[in-house]
């Protein structure tokens, strides 16, 4: 299976997937660690988390899925949500709350 | 070392742009305000994907962490009326 099928089958199998630096209780990164705080705010405790820098084939791999040249990234039920930016305006929104509760339904 | 003027400088030559800021001063985390007409009618995704394909392969190499604030040239306006 090459990259780009398993991470379709990683976003499509689980309802929220976080692609990031390091893992929730380690971040590697500040925005990797700003993701897995807003997501916590959210009421979230678990989801999937996978390290990138453990997978550099991903690390690479996600960036060209999405189109998007960064870590972190959040799926939701399948569809590339965002960024830590685009995670925090969701969130101040009150989106990324709705978001997450349709996809644990 | 990248500097903000020169990542502004990127991001106009790339993107039609009504107002650019940038700020950061150590050479890899950077914030920036963009608004430009070509945002419209895109979801906040679709907006950040038009500044990363304006930086291309810049973003891989130069800049390791861009957080950006994107609006139309209607929000900004509301916005600044706001002010």
């Amino acid at each position: 299976m090459d990259t780009q099928e398993l991470i379709k089958t990683q976003v499509t199998s689980n309802p929220v997937v976080l692609y990031m630096k390091g893992s929730p209780k380690f971040p590697q990164c500040g925005f990797s660690g700003l993701a897995v705080q807003i997501l916590h705010a959210c009421g979230l405790k678990d989801f999937v988390a996978i390290d990138v820098l453990a997978e550099p084939a991903i690390r690479e791999g996600i960036k060209t899925y999405a189109n998007w040249p960064t870590i972190p990234q959040l799926y939701i039920k399948g569809e590339f949500v965002g960024g830590a930016d685009i995670m925090r305006d969701l969130y101040q929104q009150g989106e990324l709350q709705k978001l997450l509760q349709e996809a644990q339904a | 070392m990248l500097s903000a003027e020169t990542l502004k400088g990127y991001i106009a030559h790339g993107l039609p742009c009504e107002h650019v800021q940038v700020v950061g001063d150590d050479g890899q985390h950077f914030e920036a305000l963009i608004v430009s007409p070509l945002f419209e009618g895109k979801n906040m995704v679709q907006q950040h994907q038009l500044v990363y394909q304006a930086l291309g392969d810049r973003m891989h190499e130069e800049i390791h962490a861009l957080s950006m604030r994107t609006f139309t040239p209607a929000t900004w306006a509301k916005l600044n009326a706001a002010l």
